[in-house]
């Protein structure tokens, strides 16, 4: 079970969060000028690394709200957690 | 009145005051307080414990704790019964009762030991050679083999214990409470954090209740009373004995499992939880876990009688208890001189000690040699003889190599053979946390290398063997870990003591054979040396295939005394160095869990928690029959007098559609959404347009996920400009709320739009039927109610019974009528006012049942029972609700997809059966020809499928492949081996023009 720190409520059992899978996919502005192979690359296809991964989490059942996390899918350690709409912290923008 | 006929009248940490009484394999023994039954019944002469998994070979006690491989015993009866427990570590009470697993009929005489002689059958990967044809025949032969390999019996009943869980947040856990584990927990306590030190032991103090030494110039067992006495009176250190630190998971999580009762009998454990699950988040982990001694893998080293060097010692210090009359101690390390000392001191003639390293501990030796003990450099144990106990052990010497034997063989009577084949630091939470191992050549093991998480190892865990060293280690790191956690300056001073010899084995994975002998090295999977080596012959040559084929490592104790000569041997058999060999996954628990401690408190009434409504104690008045509709408690039906389901929901639908029927429709979700944006994000989230919707005007809107498939569906109302009120499916709502988040949150943070659940400040009740309106008119004198002041898909304000109400002319069975929304405390009093005032028109409840006919006699989809995440709008013939000019909403894009606009998706029909009486089954298949041989392609399913009182005979919805160019076709549907036939229709049953609905 990790221990997520949740920008708002602190450090939180898992258990309490939600995940929402991989962060910084935008949704296209125009979906309809997407031809099909475009627009199922946005809706199914997502990175599978091994190690950090950039993804979204919701927390749940406390304050409700959403924001991104950096976390090594090999130790699960969690180096970062930074709002929505932000860029990665570990790519330099 | 029976002896302990290996009971010593003094010494070992015992209750000699009282007797306790017990019974093994029925019959009756004696033993006190502070026993195991292992050590009881070695205080009775009783080694013979079980038969073994595969050949049934006798089995005896090998150690003392944890690492038991034989030792399995069922414990207790009928619903309190409890299968392979390891005998030395059930505390004895008074009135226990225990029996040997895997044995038939009985432990003496076994049919199964034909096993051992046609021992041929039995090789490495026997499952999968030997019972392979006829195919058909394995029925029989896993009857056999069930019974045969079975390892204890499950009980039947239910379980009437209790459980407990807990959870916990401490800066230092230790996990182990022998010397290291307790100079740690007494650092970091000192220090002033907060400490919980479990050990999974009666007593704490690890092996310094079984061992000798002296600490700051003290009998060990002396300071170990000072110790436990100063941790106890640490207000911030917590100590729980009997308590396992079982699993190590992600960010320091640790599960501990506390047993609160098994010690006591049964009728003591009255009002008590039997055990708890503790789940603990450190700070900081000290992995003080011991070590675990290794056996020596030599022909017949299986036989009752042959065990442990260490548990030997333990059983004659700590219990007091003679394990045998006539020992030979056999080792390939220092550390079983002294437990020769210490048996031969407690009363055990031993015989001889064979070394297997040429070079003794000179200082050792003459020890032992003034104690009148033959030491025997440079031999070895080779082959034990004897049947349900040895009776002798015979000697070799080994050649240079170890290899080899040489020079005559010497037989030595004796009744118990100590081994020690050096020591395996205790590295499973370790590895299990995530840490890498190394393998050490100094103490042939494997030892604690590349940390992942915040925790140490210390003492005999790290492979500190020397008693002073391990204190220093435990004192350091305690102190560390809580001058990490801000307590202390992250020094401690350790308690001085005797130096223990140097622990120095002569690694000799399999001691050469004599003869012809089983030499096993996995004694409860009965896994031989032959076994591996013919299993790296066969190509199984990584340790992770070894371990399934041969099931090495596997079984209740996970292979605590056989995984590392497992590997090593393989490492022999196919050349490689046992680094390169590695080791297999450790995976929690590291001994098992009962199922109850894991459940803890979250068993009937408390898995999950119910959901009740306003208006819930009418409902169980009236004898209602409910339906869990997620947390819900629904009315499902009303049954009166001795009506069925079916009766009573025949008289419910005909209620509604001639005169008046009330529905509790509390549990629709309710979601309050205001904001300058909020017409906006309903535009995005529904497919049709709602910024044209005036308020006071409901609205129908369908939600789909980016894919273009149906997600949810309900009645918006807008309440103000800013302010809607949406309604969701019941099971649908939280999924409905945390949609709407995500959306706002993550695509349209700029939007300003405020959501707050609102289901359960309403309570809702749903009155339907030609008569809903002359009701509506007595009890609600403030809102004018006829269809062109007050029309279908409206709200009104104003007060209905007196109440305060929100009133919403909606439907779902297709009759006029009224949704009366009241606060959650009026609920009650609206719902009887409605009942008293509506029983001229005899007023009839109706529950899901009821309700479920009615809508689908209208056509009228459920989400989740039409829909199954792969329909579309269009699939449904609800085209006219997706807004063709609207630019972009949630799913459109996802429609636009050619798959969507096939003209053979499964559509949405009706079924009217050909046999009016006959109601199709839900889930039914519907065959493109009826006549076609398996695989039969399959056109679709029912969805719903009702007997309709209106109509007078059975109906049904379904999803047909292109179904809506085949009304008026008749076809076959087929459930449970039967066929029926249904004519395709438009799936609208029922007032089609919606007259009724709008009247």
């Amino acid at each position: 079970m990790h221990l997520i720190a949740c920008p708002w409520c602190g450090p939180r059992d898992e258990a309490e969060f939600s995940y929402g899978g991989e962060a910084h996919i935008l949704r296209p502005e125009q979906p309809d000028a997407l031809d099909d192979a475009a627009f199922a690359n946005y809706l199914f296809m997502r990175g599978n690394p091994k190690g950090v991964h950039a993804e979204r989490w919701v927390h749940t059942v406390g304050c409700r709200r959403w924001f991104n996390a950096l976390r090594s899918t090999v130790t699960h350690e969690i180096t970062a957690i930074y709002p929505m709409g932000t860029p990665r912290p570990d790519r330099a923008p | 009145m029976t002896a302990q006929s290996h009971r010593n009248p003094t010494g070992g940490r015992i209750d000699r005051a009282r007797t306790l009484g017990f019974t093994f394999n029925g019959r009756y023994y004696e033993g006190h307080p502070g026993d195991t039954l292992a050590s009881a019944l070695l205080a009775n002469g009783v080694h013979l414990v079980g038969r073994s998994f595969k050949y049934h070979r006798p089995r005896g006690i090998v150690g003392s704790g944890a690492e038991e491989p034989n030792a399995l015993v069922q414990l207790g009866q009928g619903a309190l019964t409890e299968p392979n427990v390891r005998a030395t570590q059930a505390e004895l009470h008074d009135g226990l009762a225990a029996a040997s697993v895997n044995c038939w009929p009985g432990v003496r005489w076994d049919i199964g030991a034909i096993n051992g002689l046609l021992g041929g059958l039995f090789p490495a990967g026997f499952y999968y050679k030997t019972f392979m044809w006829p195919a058909r025949a394995w029925r029989a032969y896993e009857w056999f083999i069930r019974r045969a390999a079975g390892l204890g019996l499950a009980p039947r009943e239910p379980d009437p214990e209790r459980y407990d869980g807990k959870h916990a947040h401490c800066d230092v856990l230790v996990a182990g409470g022998g010397p290291a584990g307790l100079a740690a927990a007494l650092a970091a306590g000192r220090a002033g954090g907060r400490v919980i030190l479990a050990d999974e032991q009666a007593e704490i103090g690890g092996s310094l209740l079984a061992g000798g030494g002296t600490i700051d110039g003290r009998p060990a067992r002396a300071w170990l009373d000072d110790a436990t006495a100063e941790l106890a009176g640490m207000a911030e250190v917590r100590v729980l004995p009997r308590a396992t630190v079982f699993g190590y998971y992600d960010h320091n999580y640790l599960g501990i499992a506390e047993r609160l009762a098994d010690h006591l009998p049964p009728a003591e454990r009255a009002g008590r939880a039997r055990q708890r699950v503790w789940k603990v988040r450190a700070g900081r982990v000290v992995l003080a876990t011991g070590a675990i001694e290794r056996p020596l893998v030599f022909d017949g080293n299986d036989r009752p009688g042959v065990m442990l060097a260490t548990a030997a010692q333990a059983y004659a210090n700590r219990w007091a208890v003679r394990v045998g009359d006539r020992a030979v101690v056999v080792t390939n390390n220092d550390s079983a001189y002294q437990t020769a000392l210490d048996l031969s001191e407690s009363g055990v003639a031993v015989a001889l000690l064979a070394d297997l390293r040429a070079e003794v501990p000179a200082a050792l030796a003459q020890r032992l040699s003034r104690a009148g003990i033959e030491v025997a450099a440079g031999s070895a144990v080779v082959d034990a003889a004897g049947g349900t106990r040895v009776t002798s052990a015979e000697i070799r010497r080994l050649g240079a190599d170890g290899t080899t034997l040489e020079g005559p063989a010497r037989h030595v009577p004796c009744d118990v053979i100590a081994v020690s084949g050096g020591w395996s630091p205790a590295v499973h939470l370790f590895s299990q946390s995530g840490g890498r191992l190394r393998w050490d050549e100094a103490i042939a093991g494997f030892v604690p290398d590349i940390s992942r998480q915040a925790e140490v190892s210390v003492g005999a865990a790290r492979g500190t063997f020397d008693l002073a060293a391990a204190l220093a280690e435990g004192a350091r790191a305690g102190a560390a870990a809580a001058h990490a956690a801000g307590f202390g300056d992250g020094t401690a001073t350790a308690p001085a003591a005797n130096a223990r010899e140097v622990i120095a084995p002569r690694p000799v994975w399999r001691v050469p054979s004599a003869g012809r002998g089983k030499a096993f090295v996995d004694i409860q999977n009965d896994v031989t040396a032959a076994d591996i080596a013919l299993a790296a012959r066969e190509g199984y040559s990584a340790v992770e295939h070894l371990k399934r084929y041969t099931t090495t490592g596997m079984g209740t104790d996970q292979g605590k005394t056989s995984n590392v000569n497992a590997l090593a041997i393989l490492a022999h058999a196919t050349g490689t160095a046992i680094p390169a060999v590695g080791t297999t996954t450790f995976r929690p628990p590291y001994t098992p869990v009962t199922f109850g401690a894991l459940a803890g408190r979250t068993v009937g009434p408390l898995f999950d928690p119910a959901r009740l409504t306003a208006m819930h104690p009418w409902h169980v008045q009236a004898g209602t029959r409910f339906e869990d509709v997620g947390q819900w408690k629904r009315p499902w039906y009303y049954p009166r007098g001795s009506e069925t389901l079916h009766q009573a929901v025949a008289r419910e639908c005909r209620a509604v559609r001639t005169s008046l029927g009330i529905m509790d429709a509390s549990t629709l979700g309710k979601i309050d959404i205001q904001g300058p944006d909020a017409a906006k994000l309903l535009d995005l989230v529904y497919t049709n347009a709602w910024g044209g919707l005036e308020v006071g005007r409901c609205r129908y809107g369908l939600m789909l996920k980016e894919d273009g498939m149906v997600f949810d569906d309900g009645v918006t109302a807008r309440l103000g400009p800013q302010h809607f009120h949406m309604t969701t499916t019941t099971g649908g709502a939280a999924r409905v709320m945390a949609w709407l988040e995500e959306w706002l949150q993550t695509e349209r943070p700029h939007w300003r739009v405020y959501l707050t659940s609102v289901t359960t400040q309403w309570a809702v009740a749903a009155i339907a039927g030609p008569n809903a309106r002359r009701l509506m008119a007595e009890l609600c004198p403030n809102i004018a109610l006829d269809a062109i002041d007050f029309p279908f898909m409206a709200w009104r304000d104003g007060t209905v019974a007196g109440i305060a109400a929100r009133v919403f002319r909606v439907s779902f069975s297709g009759e006029s009528a009224f949704e009366i929304n009241v606060p959650s405390s009026q609920g009650m009093a609206l719902w009887q006012a409605l009942m008293t005032a509506g029983a001229k028109y005899d007023i009839t409840p109706y529950g899901t049942e009821a309700m479920h006919v009615l809508r689908a006699e209208k056509g009228f989809v459920i989400v989740g029972q039409e829909t199954d995440g792969t329909v579309t709008p269009g699939d449904l013939g609800m085209d006219w609700i997706v807004g063709k000019k609207k630019p972009d909403f949630v799913g459109r894009r996802g429609l636009a997809r050619a798959d969507c606009k096939r003209p053979d998706r499964k559509q949405l029909v009706g079924l009217l059966p050909q046999d009016p009486k006959e109601v199709l089954v839900e889930g039914a298949q519907i065959m493109a020809d009826a006549a076609a041989p398996p695989p039969v392609p399959m056109e679709g399913h029912v969805t719903s499928s009702y007997w309709s009182a209106t109509l007078s005979r059975s109906f049904a919805l379904a999803l047909l492949k292109g179904g809506r160019a085949r009304h008026g076709q008749t076809v076959p549907v087929h459930a449970y081996g039967k066929t029926s036939w249904a004519q395709v229709t438009e799936p609208i049953f029922y007032d089609k023009e919606g007259e009724k609905l709008r009247g």
